[in-house]
């Protein structure tokens, strides 16, 4: 089971992304790490929480236009180099990253490393052949 | 059919018809009401001279405006006490206008409607669940009052409470519906949002008639695969008589007008003249056999053509194209003429978009700015910014290429486009042209 994201589609007003961290919030669910991309009229906000398929159907309860996807994690050691290295393995095999994000964990000693595949499968056994741990739906999601 | 006789009627007999129950309907306004008889006289028109149908040519038009100065009850020909009902138009621009009706003028339109329930396939097994407002509105009594007349079941639910509207049509075994078609879906989509467990299929629903409002053949498929129906389209106005004027048969190809009860010409919005058979233009309406208020060339703005074929159904009745829209509605952006019918159409049929958007039009400086917002629904969101970036631009280049207008597309979150219970509000025009 690979990690799950979750999409939300938002007009760039104000208060909406306030009003899908309320949804959250309202149901103690925790966001390890979120990105926006955005043009000038929309924004599509991505989230990592410890529950996504509550998270998704408490927004989905609010119509709020929202989806799952599935994506990769990956603990990187926090030294240069190291996310050369591995963007070196997509690179080889001609994998297109669609866009990544990145955190730390709890302890600092690592970085946390969000990659979005069309491909997710072929990205992950590229990873396993070059001795990457891929991260587990249990390391991160609590449901 | 409901009236076989008048329905499917020789046409030459039918002219007859018209031509004596119009003589009668000329007269009667003239000899009974003071607008009409100030307006024959003052275009030298007596009703002594109507001795064909074509003579009607030579009668003064009546105007929505004149319609609205003669509110409430200028334009009645028969005394207080013969009136048995008011309705009144929704007055989406401007003031209402008033219509009135006798005992004999709610019983025509009572068979009027239910001919068109049964053109429909109704019978007097249907039950029939009128989710057009009732009141003021002409749509939910007269589905009403026409579905009794045909004998079917009616169940009075007036539009909105959608979780009531599918709990009833559930329970009570509902296998008509009628409502305005941005209803319908309305309907569908309230049902795949809230209620899970609810399947269209395993109802007892068949069969829809949709009017009220402008609608497009995509959105007739959309309701028919989305119900597991069939869907009508009806048509009237409340300045006429309200739905009842004209309706679609099983063959589903053009409304059937109901001529024994109205005589329709086609015009030239900006000359007023008659055009031939089968030419685009604004619908005129005469009433043949109204008492309370009858309509003498009333200019009803509805674009539409009229043409005659033989039908499956049997009814030797005129066809009418569905109305593509109001000449009131017609946007003129930029010198183009555009339909905000054609703009629906025209979503639906990229994939997964569904008719929910809204038309803003504004002017800045000299020029006409354009801008559709569509709701994004789960269906057509995706978590890449190119693709979402590829359906404005898709939808941008068809509303280029079919319509000949570029327009600023804005993807929306859903509900962020006002959606009423009864007709959708699709276009704001904000460039204060009059």
């Amino acid at each position: 089971m690979n990690i799950t994201q979750l999409s939300v589609f938002l007009e760039n007003k104000p208060g909406r992304l306030q009003h899908i961290l309320k949804v959250l919030a309202d149901r103690a669910i925790n966001i390890q790490t979120l990105t926006i991309a955005e043009v000038s009229d929309f924004g599509i906000l991505r989230m990592i929480v410890n529950k996504p398929d509550e998270a998704y159907a408490a927004l989905k309860a609010e119509h709020v236009t929202c989806s799952r996807t599935d994506v990769l994690a990956v603990a990187l050691e926090d030294t240069p180099g190291a996310l050369y290295r591995l963007v070196d393995t997509f690179s080889k095999r001609s994998l297109n990253i669609e866009y990544m994000y990145a955190y730390t964990d709890r302890h600092g000693e690592h970085s946390i490393m969000i990659f979005r595949f069309d491909d997710v499968e072929a990205a992950k056994r590229a990873l396993q052949e070059e001795g990457y741990t891929v991260m587990r739906r249990s390391d991160i999601h609590t449901e | 059919m409901f009236s076989p006789d008048l329905e499917s009627m020789n046409p030459a007999k039918r002219k007859e018809l018209q031509l004596e129950r119009l003589r009668w309907s000329v007269r009667h306004a003239y000899e009974r009401n003071a607008h009409y008889r100030k307006a024959f006289d003052a275009a030298g028109f007596h009703p002594d001279r109507l001795r064909t149908l074509d003579d009607l040519r030579r009668v003064p038009f009546l105007t929505k405006q004149e319609m609205r100065e003669n509110s409430p009850y200028g334009l009645f020909a028969v005394p207080m006490k013969d009136v048995v009902r008011v309705h009144s138009s929704s007055g989406t621009t401007g003031n209402a206008t008033v219509v009135g009706y006798t005992r004999n003028d709610i019983d025509l339109w009572s068979t009027l409607m239910a001919r068109t329930i049964a053109a429909a396939g109704g019978s007097s097994e249907d039950v029939l669940q009128v989710a057009y407002g009732y009141g003021l509105f002409t749509g939910g009594l007269g589905a009403h009052y026409g579905g009794e007349k045909l004998g079917a079941t009616v169940i009075p639910i007036s539009g909105g409470n959608s979780d009531r509207q599918l709990m009833l049509l559930q329970d009570f075994g509902t296998t008509m519906l009628a409502c305005t078609p941005s209803y319908a879906i309305n309907l569908v989509d309230f049902a795949s949002k809230h209620m899970p467990g609810f399947d269209f299929r395993k109802t007892r629903l068949r069969r829809g008639i949709f009017g009220a409002e402008p609608w497009t053949e995509a959105m007739r498929q959309e309701i028919e695969t989305r119900m597991g129906i069939d869907a009508f389209d009806i048509y009237g106005l409340s300045e006429v008589i309200g739905p009842g004027v004209s309706c679609e048969c099983s063959a589903k190809r053009g409304l059937h007008v109901f001529e024994d009860a109205f005589y329709v010409e086609i015009i030239d919005p900006d000359t007023g003249e008659v055009l031939p058979e089968g030419e685009q233009g604004e619908i005129v309406y005469t009433s043949l056999t109204k008492e309370c208020c009858p309509v003498i060339r009333y200019r009803s703005r509805d674009i539409t053509r009229l043409y005659r074929e033989p039908c499956s159904c049997g009814r030797t009745l005129i066809k009418m194209d569905k109305v593509r829209g109001r000449s009131d509605d017609m946007l003129i952006i930029r010198g183009v003429n555009v339909f905000p019918s054609q703009i629906e159409a025209l979503l639906m049929e990229i994939e997964g978009v569904e008719p929910h958007y809204q038309i803003v039009v504004d002017r800045r400086g000299a020029l006409d700015d354009i801008e559709v917002r569509v709701e994004v629904e789960e269906a057509i969101f995706s978590d890449e910014l190119k693709v979402m970036n590829a359906l404005s631009e898709k939808i941008a280049a068809r509303m280029r290429s079919i319509l000949g207008i570029s327009a600023k597309i804005t993807l929306v979150e859903p509900s962020g486009i006002e959606r009423s219970q009864g007709k959708a509000k699709r276009v704001i025009d904000k460039r204060h042209l009059n």
